[in-house]
C-alpha cells in the first residue's frame, strides 16, 4: 500500500480501560493502526483479546479511553453524541452476529431505518431499500417480518441495511457465527462481491480460513495487535509509529 | 441534548412517519396498550361526567334561588323551638308567635332603600260559586302585591288602599280559579263564597307559571291538573273574617296558633345594599322577638353560598381528577419504563444506525402521547355518554360545558408528556454499546 493513499481509518495509541471494582481491565493497549480504502480485513484472536472492543470503537459506538481515532482524516474521538450518531448513520455500516433486526418492522422497513435517520424522503428511501433487498436476493420477501425469515436471510437483510447509506466502511462482528456453513458461505460471498466493488470491510471472525479469503489479517491478543499481515508478520507498535 | 430542536428539526412528513411507527409499536401489544390507556380513559371520563353533574345541580339550585328574586329578603314565621314554652304544657292554649305588623312598620320606617313590603297570609279552603266549589289557596295581601311580584292583571283591577283600610269584601281570582268557577260566564262583578262570607270579584290575575315563587311555604296544588287555584283578598279583610287564631286538631287534642303574618317579602331597591339591609332587619327583629319565631331567607346570600358550594365542589372534583389522572399517568410511566427495558436492544440498534438521542426521546414520547391521547379520546366519548345516561335514567339535569372535554383531553395529552419524558430520556441516555449488549 503506497503512502500516497490517505488511510480511511487511523488509530493512534488507542486504549480502552474498564473499571472493574478496584482494578482496571485494559481491553485495548496502545493500538495503532491504519486502514486504507478497499482493505478487506479479518480480525482474529483468542476470546477476550479485544476484538469486539476495537470494533465498537471503530464503529463510533464507544469512545477510546486514551488515544486518537481519525476517520477519513477527522478526529472522531472528541465528537459529541449527536455528531457521533451522524457519523455512524452516514459513514459506517454494522452487521452483528445476532442480525439485530427490528422485530416489528418488515424487511424493507428494516432496510429503511438508517435512511430515515438521515432524513431521506419516504419515496426515495423505499426505492433504495427495495433495490438493496433485491441486491441481497430478498426481492420476493419485502413485506416479511424478521421472524418469518431464516438466519441467513435475516443476515442478508442486515447487510442490505448496512449498505443503505453507502458507508465508507462496513464492520461485522462474527457475522456468520450463528449460521450453518452453507448460509455462512452465502454471506461471505456477498462480502467478497462488496470488496470487489471497492468497499472497505472489517470482519471479526473465529474462522481461521478467513485469513486466506481476506486481503489483510490482524490478530489481537490481550488488547494488543499481535500480528498484522500488512507488515508481513509480528508487528511492534513501535514499527507503525516510526513509519 | 438540544431540547429546543427536539421537534424543530422534524419535517411534518418525518413526524408523520414517527407517529405511524409509534402506532405500529403500540399495535404490537394491543391488550397492553388498551389496559394502559384505561387509566386515562376513566380519569378523563370521570372529570367530564362529574363536571356535567355538578354544573347541572348548581344550575338548578341557582335557578330556584333566582326565582325568589335576588333583590328580595323573605321573612317567614316559624314555630319557635319549644324550650321557651316548656313550662306551659297545658291541654290547650293559644300559641302566639311569628312576625307582626309592628315589625313591618318598623322595617319600612327605619331600613333605608326598602321599596315595598308585601305581607301575606295564607289559608286553604273551598271557594264556592252557587253549587260549584274549588279547593283553593286563599291569600290575604296588600294592594301593591302585583307590582312587586311581577304579576299581570288580566281583567278588572286589583283591590285598592281604600278597600284595604275599610276591610271590604272584594277579591281577585287567578285565571285558573276563575275558569273553574265561571266556566261559561263573566266573573267580574259576580260574587263568590268563602265559608259564610260573600266576596265580589274585582279582577282576574295571571296564574303563576310554577310554584317556585311561593317560597315553598305552602303546597298549593289544590287541583288534580296541577294548577294552583288562588283567591286574593285584602289582608285586613282576611284577618277580620278568619281571625288571627288558627285552630288545628292534632292527635286527640287541639292546639291553636295565632300568627299575624306568615310571610313578608322585603324588596331592596339597590342590589348592592341587600346584605346591609338584611343585617339591619335581622337586628331589628332580634330586638322585637325574644324567641326565634321567624326565619330570614336572603336569596342573594343563597346565591353566594351556592357559588361557594360550587367552588368547593370544583376543588374536590379537581383533586379527584388530578388523582385519577396521576394514577393513570403512573400506569403509563410504569408500562413505558417496562417497554424501554424490553426494547433496549431496539434502541441500541437504532442508535448504531444513526439515531440521535432526541430521535429516541421523540419516538418514545410520541408513543406515550399517542397512548394517552387515545385514552383521552375514548375518555371524552365515555364522559359525554355518562351524563346522557344519567339524565335519561335518573332524571337529573346535567350540563356539559364545551370547555370541559377540551380541558380533559388536553390534560390527558399533557399527562402523556409529563409521564413519558422520564422513560423516553432513560431510553435515550443509554450508551449504544450497552444497549446493544442487552440480553
Ligand atoms: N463493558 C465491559 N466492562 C468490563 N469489561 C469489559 C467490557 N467489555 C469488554 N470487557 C473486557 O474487555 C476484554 C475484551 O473483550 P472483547 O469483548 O473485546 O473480546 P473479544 O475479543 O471480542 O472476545 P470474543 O471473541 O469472546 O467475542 C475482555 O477481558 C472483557 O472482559
Ligand atoms: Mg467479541
Amino acid at each position: 500500500m503506497s503512502d500516497a493513499v490517505d488511510p480511511i481509518i487511523e488509530l493512534k495509541g488507542v486504549e480502552k480501560h474498564y473499571q472493574m471494582g478496584s482494578f482496571i481491565v485494559k481491553a485495548l493497549r496502545a493500538v495503532s493502526l491504519k486502514i486504507f480504502p478497499g482493505n478487506y480485513i479479518s480480525i482474529l484472536g483468542p476470546s477476550g483479546g479485544g476484538k469486539s472492543t476495537m470494533l465498537n470503537i471503530l464503529g463510533c459506538l464507544d469512545q477510546p479511553t486514551l488515544g486518537e481515532y481519525l476517520l477519513e482524516g477527522k478526529d472522531v474521538s472528541r465528537l459529541d453524541d449527536d455528531d457521533l450518531s451522524q457519523v455512524r448513520g452516514k459513514r459506517l455500516g454494522f452487521i452483528f452476529q445476532s442480525y439485530n433486526l427490528i422485530q416489528q418492522l418488515s424487511v424493507v422497513e428494516n432496510i429503511e431505518v438508517p435512511l430515515y435517520y438521515q432524513g431521506v424522503s419516504a419515496d426515495e428511501s423505499r426505492e433504495r431499500a427495495v433495490k438493496l433487498a433485491e441486491q441481497v436476493g430478498l426481492g420476493g420477501r419485502l413485506d416479511h417480518r424478521p421472524t418469518e425469515l431464516s438466519g441467513g436471510q435475516q443476515q442478508r437483510v442486515a447487510i442490505a441495511r448496512a449498505l443503505a447509506n453507502d458507508p465508507a466502511v462496513i464492520l461485522a462482528d462474527e457475522a456468520t457465527g450463528n449460521l450453518d456453513s452453507k448460509s455462512g458461505g452465502d454471506i461471505l460471498r456477498i462480502f467478497d462481491e462488496l470488496n470487489d466493488e471497492g468497499k472497505t470491510l472489517i470482519l471479526i471472525t473465529h474462522d481461521e480460513a478467513m485469513a486466506d479469503r481476506t486481503s489483510r489479517t490482524i490478530r489481537l491478543r490481550d488488547g494488543q495487535v499481535e500480528f498484522d499481515s500488512m507488515f508481513g508478520g509480528k508487528q511492534e507498535t513501535q514499527a507503525l509509529e516510526d513509519e | 441534548m438540544k431540547w429546543e430542536s427536539l421537534i424543530g428539526g422534524m419535517s411534518p412528513a418525518r413526524l408523520k412517519r414517527t407517529v405511524l411507527l409509534g402506532m405500529k409499536s403500540l399495535w404490537m401489544h394491543k391488550l397492553r396498550s388498551l389496559l394502559t390507556a384505561m387509566g386515562i380513559v376513566f380519569g378523563v371520563a370521570s372529570v367530564i361526567a362529574m363536571l356535567a353533574i355538578g354544573e347541572g345541580a348548581s344550575h338548578e339550585a341557582q335557578e330556584q334561588i333566582k326565582s325568589l328574586g335576588s333583590q328580595n329578603i323573605i321573612l317567614q314565621s316559624i314555630k319557635p323551638t319549644d324550650n321557651a314554652n316548656a313550662g306551659k304544657q297545658e291541654r290547650s292554649f293559644v300559641l302566639e308567635y311569628g312576625l307582626t305588623f309592628r315589625d313591618i312598620d318598623q322595617i319600612r320606617a327605619t331600613v333605608p332603600g326598602v321599596s315595598v313590603v308585601v305581607p301575606g297570609r295564607k289559608l286553604q279552603d273551598f271557594v264556592w260559586r252557587i253549587s260549584r266549589n274549588v279547593d283553593s289557596i286563599v291569600m290575604g295581601t296588600v294592594p301593591w302585591y302585583p307590582e312587586m311580584r311581577n304579576r299581570r292583571l288580566l281583567k278588572g283591577r286589583f283591590f285598592t288602599d281604600v278597600e284595604m283600610r275599610s276591610r271590604s269584601n272584594v277579591c281577585v281570582l287567578n285565571t285558573d280559579l276563575a275558569a273553574k268557577l265561571f266556566p261559561l260566564s263573566e266573573s267580574l262583578g259576580e260574587e263568590v263564597r268563602l265559608q259564610s262570607g260573600y266576596y265580589t270579584v274585582v279582577g282576574v290575575i295571571e296564574s303563576r307559571q310554577s310554584d317556585a315563587g311561593s317560597g315553598g311555604s305552602s303546597g298549593g296544588k289544590a287541583d288534580e291538573g296541577g294548577a294552583t287555584m288562588e283567591m286574593l283578598l285584602p289582608l285586613t279583610t282576611l284577618l277580620e273574617r278568619f281571625g288571627e287564631v288558627l285552630v288545628k286538631f292534632r292527635s286527640g287534642s287541639f292546639e291553636a296558633e295565632k300568627v299575624e303574618l306568615h310571610e313578608v317579602t322585603v324588596k331592596i331597591d339597590d342590589p348592592n345594599k341587600v346584605v346591609a339591609a338584611s343585617e339591619a332587619i335581622k337586628h331589628l327583629l332580634s330586638r322585637n322577638h325574644q324567641n326565634v319565631d321567624y326565619r330570614m331567607v336572603v336569596p342573594l346570600e343563597l346565591l353566594r353560598q351556592a357559588a361557594r358550594t360550587k367552588q368547593i365542589f370544583n376543588i374536590v372534583l379537581g383533586s379527584i381528577a388530578a388523582i385519577s389522572l396521576l394514577v393513570g399517568g403512573i400506569g403509563i410511566m410504569n408500562i413505558m419504563l417496562a417497554t424501554v427495558t424490553e426494547r433496549t436492544r431496539e434502541i441500541g440498534i437504532r442508535r448504531a444506525l444513526g439515531a440521535k438521542q432526541r430521535d429516541i426521546v421523540l419516538q418514545f414520547l410520541i408513543e406515550t402521547v399517542l397512548l394517552s391521547g387515545a385514552g383521552g379520546v375514548l375518555g371524552v366519548a365515555l364522559g359525554l355518554l355518562v351524563p346522557l345516561v344519567i339524565t335519561h335514567f335518573a332524571d337529573m339535569l346535567t350540563i356539559v360545558r364545551l370547555w370541559s372535554p377540551a380541558l380533559a383531553f388536553t390534560i390527558s395529552v399533557l399527562t402523556g408528556v409529563v409521564f413519558g419524558i422520564y422513560p423516553a430520556m432513560r431510553a435515550a441516555s443509554m450508551s449504544p454499546v450497552d444497549a446493544l449488549r442487552h440480553e
